[in-house]
């Protein structure tokens, strides 16, 4: 039987509707549990040494006064833990070429960037940790530190690992038709250079690990604030050389990922082989200063693109030269080559167009490494994409909407498979933009533009459509040999009391995984949500899968829970049917009591069924299955990855005099296909906007040219607060996926993708008639006075 | 943090022999020190807190002055300086509500903070600190960045403002902390026009007499608007804004502060 999603008014039709998080109540009372929050016995502390410069040889490590601090137990350095954790390489099989140097849990003899750790200083206390920690005397010879992008493989720059030859990690070039051609015969050709900045997630929770060695059971249990349990697993398993059996990774509650959360970081992974070689459980929860030197950075991207387009605003062709600056390792196992190509992926990406070459040059430096952060490249390819639309539209004297309208893929053209070599099952672009258009009501907001304009007011209007890559299969990481986990399962079992529980693989960082997977079994099953409790993050309890990331929880895991769910409901209705004498498909399950499916009669509590099952299974008929639990697995097989769509807009106002740019509203419609909780996405949008408003105007971390990083506090790495942020208006259109019943894509990364390029169109809309225009970002006060040219060198 | 003792005196003559210790510091709001011992930047043996002196606080209106005892937090000369609304105003939008419960006007004028808010209210009204043993005329008492005329072991007590004609502060704030990345703060009266920038220059808050020049004859916004801003050269260049977009800035502000002041 399949869930008549079009019928609002279905028994138990908690899909598609907005329940409470079963977990809001103890987040908010302060009852949430995070790493910090567990204190074992004969807990011990771990704080990191960590390089000041941003090269430099290490010659030699001074513990001495450190071990005399009261409550210091013990230093580690480099080499003490090279001696029982294997170094590790990110690189993929998939990313042809990619090259990375082997890296250790705590840098020996050399360190790479400013925040590495160099040495472990193992306490009773976190403060007696620090105090150890700021008393090991470490030997630095420094080494010419290579920081700019541009110039990394010039070849005057130092090469930062010369047993790989140059400093570059990864190159790809993709080549679709013939781009000069068009370019010669195009009525138009616009060029533009964009620079997105290095920023980082700044999650409310830093970096948590607390790690346990039982030698007794030869376990290792790790709780630990992350969004991959099982990729931790194995990773810990492989390199501390333990069977994967033996390593339980457990993630309770946390305190925001974004992406942060999904790789493996040294000073983590040495805080678990200390624990190994000391026996005892250790701590180590990264301060604010570890997490801006150490958590991964992204974006560091410099562009120069170009379009062509023909007198009617058909785009003939988009080339496009990125370059991103990864710090000194790729990072594991995710690699820090994914989000330069997925830049070549996604450019162009709305746009049915045939000419297409885009090249990304992914090099070495000596700054804080980079890799996966919330909607991954998306926010780079968007912005270079609808950057150069706009710009076109300008050239040509066209509507903004109007071109993109012309060039978007018609949404009866799917399936089609795009320049980058993108394949889409279904998308809504002009349903979405429809959509927008009446939700910002585009012309009434001209008209207001234009009076503002009488006023003195420069305000400006942006649009952006965009793709977005979700529920990835295998292509994604398990291709290129990580033993990441594409699929995932759920076990679904009731209890005697009639209540469900569900083990889920994907986890929860406080987005409302939990939520979503509450109403999908009770819907599966026939109960209300809160007879559902949901257990997540667990690897010695769930079911194996790939956690949170590439916003897959709902489409890959939320299927999964569904198909266990309606697994266990046929269970429970062969078990009713029997004990009814009815056949079990005149029957339902709803609101928790087994019903006659035609009339609704009322014929057998679950709790009474549950009670007879458990307690009393000696008055059913022998033979009579009574499988209580059911466990399903959901992998996507037909498209490597669900894309979805969505097209946002942003009204802005700029103080000519000050340079201020200040957000009126935005808009985002979006596509996610089935939406199971309408709150819960509309504030992951929501969110994912606010985030890429940061990007726009206020994120960057500054380096000088030595390799010090500038801004490793939360007074001067400016994030967007409450005040700043303008009204947002979310709006859907629904093109479930047809490869699950669920029909569910991701929308974690939609708000994220989108709201820069918004906001940049939007600034020179507003700047155009003063002949001036912005690619840099983040748009601060400054850089829009310089390019209006009040503020000269 | 280090470890130190702690004085509470009731009365501001106790608070003088407490600081009279070597290496004695003392504690008003904290909003400042507090995180300044943290970081380990500060090493005071004793730490004298002025928190418990009730001669320390209070907002007073005589005669056309306003009084403000040394202790009074920002929120309360929001609340009660309402006698001279542009300096009422100014207090209300120091950082957040809890450094505005915390924070206290001696704490903020004795810190002389390059981009601090009352040193501009201070010296843009020709204020008069008043100290345990003295009075000092703004204009002889903020003397660049960090720097003041205070000697060792010297309390403010109160800071009196003459309460002008006309006032207005316009703060571009810094976006985090909400600090004056530059501030300008313009008055009229008796004593004639002030000018007070802050969070602009190196040296701390400074007049920018052209612009009182200017505007001595002709109070109005389109007084500044022939002047040449004043040199970004000297001027605080940090990520947040270079020296010529600061300089830049005090000439906007400026304008908008003057015209803000004429209603
Ligand atoms: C997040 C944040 C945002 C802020 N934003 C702003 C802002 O927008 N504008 C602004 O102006 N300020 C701002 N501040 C600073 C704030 O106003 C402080 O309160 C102020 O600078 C110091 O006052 P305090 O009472 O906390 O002093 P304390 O921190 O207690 O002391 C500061 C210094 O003054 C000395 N001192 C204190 N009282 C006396 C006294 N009576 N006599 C002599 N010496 C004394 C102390 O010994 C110490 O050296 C901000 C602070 C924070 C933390």
């Amino acid at each position: 039987m399949t869930i008549r999603f079009d019928n609002p008014d279905r028994p138990n039709s908690y899909i598609g509707k907005t329940v409470p998080r079963p977990n809001a109540r103890k987040l908010v009372e302060g009852r949430g549990r995070y790493v910090d929050d567990i204190v074992l016995p004969r807990m011990v502390h771990v704080a990191f040494v960590r390089s000041p410069l941003a090269h430099a040889r290490i010659e030699g490590i001074d513990a001495a006064a450190a071990t005399g601090v009261k409550g210091v137990l013990r230093v580690f350095t480099g080499a003490d833990l090279a001696a029982v954790c294997t170094p590790w390489v990110g690189v993929l099989a998939h990313l042809k070429g990619l090259k990375s140097p082997p890296q250790n849990a705590l840098a020996v003899d050399r360190a790479c960037w400013v925040g590495e750790a160099v040495a472990a200083v193992v306490a009773t206390s976190r403060a007696a940790a620090e105090e150890g920690a700021a008393l090991v005397e470490v030997d630095y010879d420094p080494l010419p530190a290579v920081t700019d992008t541009m110039s990394a493989l010039d070849a005057d720059t130092p090469v930062i690992h010369p047993g790989l030859g140059d400093n570059l990690a990864f190159r790809r070039l993709h080549e679709e038709g013939d781009v000069e051609a068009a370019m010669a015969s195009a009525h138009k050709v616009v060029s533009a250079r964009f620079r997105t900045a290095r920023h980082t997630g700044v999650t409310p929770e830093p970096r948590s690990i607390l790690v346990d060695w039982n030698p007794a059971e030869s376990q290792l249990t790790a709780w630990h604030a992350t969004q991959a349990p099982h990729m931790m697993q194995s990773v810990l398993a492989e390199h501390l050389d333990i069977p994967e059996s033996r390593v339980r990774v457990i993630c309770g509650d946390v305190g925001g990922s974004y992406g942060i959360k999904v790789h493996v970081y040294p000073d983590e992974v040495a805080t678990a082989a200390i624990a190994k070689v000391m026996g005892r459980p250790v701590k180590f929860i990264a301060d604010r200063l570890e997490s801006f030197t150490t958590d991964i950075h992204a974006r560091d991207h410099e562009i120069e693109a170009k379009i062509a387009v023909a007198k009617d605003g058909k785009i003939l062709a988009i080339d496009v030269d990125d370059w991103t600056g990864i710090g000194p390792y790729s990072v594991y196992p995710r690699t820090s080559a994914i989000e330069g190509n997925q830049v070549v992926n996604l450019c162009g990406g709305p746009y049915d167009f045939a000419n297409y070459r885009a090249r990304t040059t992914v090099v070495f430096q000596n700054k804080t490494p980079t890799c996966q952060y919330r909607a991954v490249g998306h926010p780079i390819a968007v912005a270079i994409t609808e950057g150069l639309v706009d710009m076109a539209a300008a050239a040509i004297g066209m509507d903004p909407v109007e071109i993109r309208r012309r060039n978007m893929y018609a949404d009866d053209a799917y399936p089609v498979t795009s320049p980058a070599k993108m394949r889409f099952e279904g998308l809504s672009h002009h349903a979405s933009m429809d959509k927008l258009l009446t939700l910002m009501d585009y012309d009434a907001l001209r008209a207001d533009q234009a009076e503002a304009m009488k006023r003195g007011k420069r305000r400006g209007i942006g649009i952006a459509s965009f793709i977005e890559l979700t529920n990835p299969s295998p292509f994604m990481y398990g291709i290129g040999g990580a033993r990441i986990s594409a699929q995932d399962g759920c076990t679904v079992r009731m209890d005697p009391d009639g209540s469900v529980v569900a083990l889920s693989g994907v986890t929860e960082q406080g987005q409302g995984t939990e939520a979503m997977l509450s109403q999908v079994v009770a819907e599966g099953v026939g109960v209300t949500p809160e007879k559902v409790r949901v257990i997540t993050g667990d690897t010695q309890v769930t079911p194996y899968g790939g956690g949170t990331w590439a916003s897959r929880g709902a489409g890959i895991g939320g299927e999964a829970a569904l198909q266990a769910a309606r697994a266990l409901r046929h269970s429970i209705l062969e078990v009713a049917g029997a004990m009814l004498q009815a056949d079990a498909g005149s029957l339902d399950i709803r609101d928790g009591q087994v019903v006659n499916a035609d009339t609704g009669a009322a014929r057998l509590p679950l709790e009474e069924l549950g009670r007879i099952v458990y307690f009393r299974g000696d008055t059913l008929p022998k033979g009579l299955p009574r499988e209580l639990v059911q466990t399903r697995h959901f992998i996507t097989m037909d498209y490597p990855f669900a894309f979805t769509n969505g097209v946002q807009a942003s009204y802005i106002e700029v103080d000519t005099d000050t340079g201020v740019v200040t957000l009126l509203k935005h808009w985002c419609v979006e596509d996610c296909g089935r939406v199971i909780n309408p709150q819960l996405v509309d504030e992951q949008i929501r969110g994912g906007i606010v985030q890429g408003l940061g990007g726009a105007l206020y994120e960057e971390i500054h380096y000088d040219t030595d390799g010090q990083l500038l801004n490793g506090s939360m007074a001067d790495y400016l994030v967007p607060m409450a005040a700043e942020m303008p009204d947002m208006v979310i709006g859907h259109v629904e093109t479930p996926t047809l490869e699950s019943d669920l029909g569910a894509k991701g929308a974690g990364e939609a708000g994220t993708a989108g709201a820069p390029a918004a906001v940049m169109n939007a600034i020179n809309d507003a700047l155009r008639p003063l002949g001036a225009q912005v690619t840099e970002m983040p748009f601060t006060p400054e850089r829009i006075l310089r390019a209006l040219g009040t503020i000269t060198d | 943090m280090y470890s130190f003792d702690f004085a509470r005196p009731t009365s501001v003559a106790d608070a003088v022999a407490a600081l009279g210790q070597e290496d004695a510091q003392a504690l008003s709001g904290g909003q400042t020190l507090i995180p300044t011992l943290k970081q380990r930047l500060a090493s005071p043996s004793v730490l004298v807190s002025l928190s418990a002196i009730a001669d320390l606080k209070g907002v007073s209106a005589e005669g056309g002055t306003l009084s403000i005892g040394a202790g009074t937090t920002h929120a309360t000369v929001a609340a009660e300086a309402g006698a001279y609304p542009a300096l009422a105003e100014l207090a209300g939008q120091i950082g957040d509500p809890a450094v505005r419960n915390r924070g206290t006007i001696g704490g903020s004028i004795a810190n002389n903070d390059p981009s601090a808010c009352y040193p501009a209210a201070a010296l843009g009204s020709g204020a008069t600190i008043v100290t345990n043993s003295r009075e000092i005329a703004a204009d002889d008492y903020f003397q660049g960045m960090f720097t003041t005329a205070l000697e060792e072991g010297e309390i403010i007590t109160a800071v009196r403002f003459p309460i002008p004609e006309k006032a207005a502060y316009i703060k571009f704030q810094q976006p985090a902390s909400r600090f004056a990345l530059v501030g300008v703060y313009v008055s009229k009266g008796a004593g004639g026009v002030r000018v007070a920038v802050t969070g602009a220059s190196n040296d701390g808050v400074f007049r920018w007499s052209e612009a009182e020049a200017a505007l001595a004859g002709d109070f109005s916004a389109g007084a500044v608007e022939g002047l040449a801003a004043p040199s970004g050269a000297d001027m605080i260049s940090d990520l947040h804004g270079s020296g010529d977009y600061r300089a830049h800035l005090v000439k906007v502000l400026t304008k908008r502060a003057v015209a803000k002041a004429n209603g």
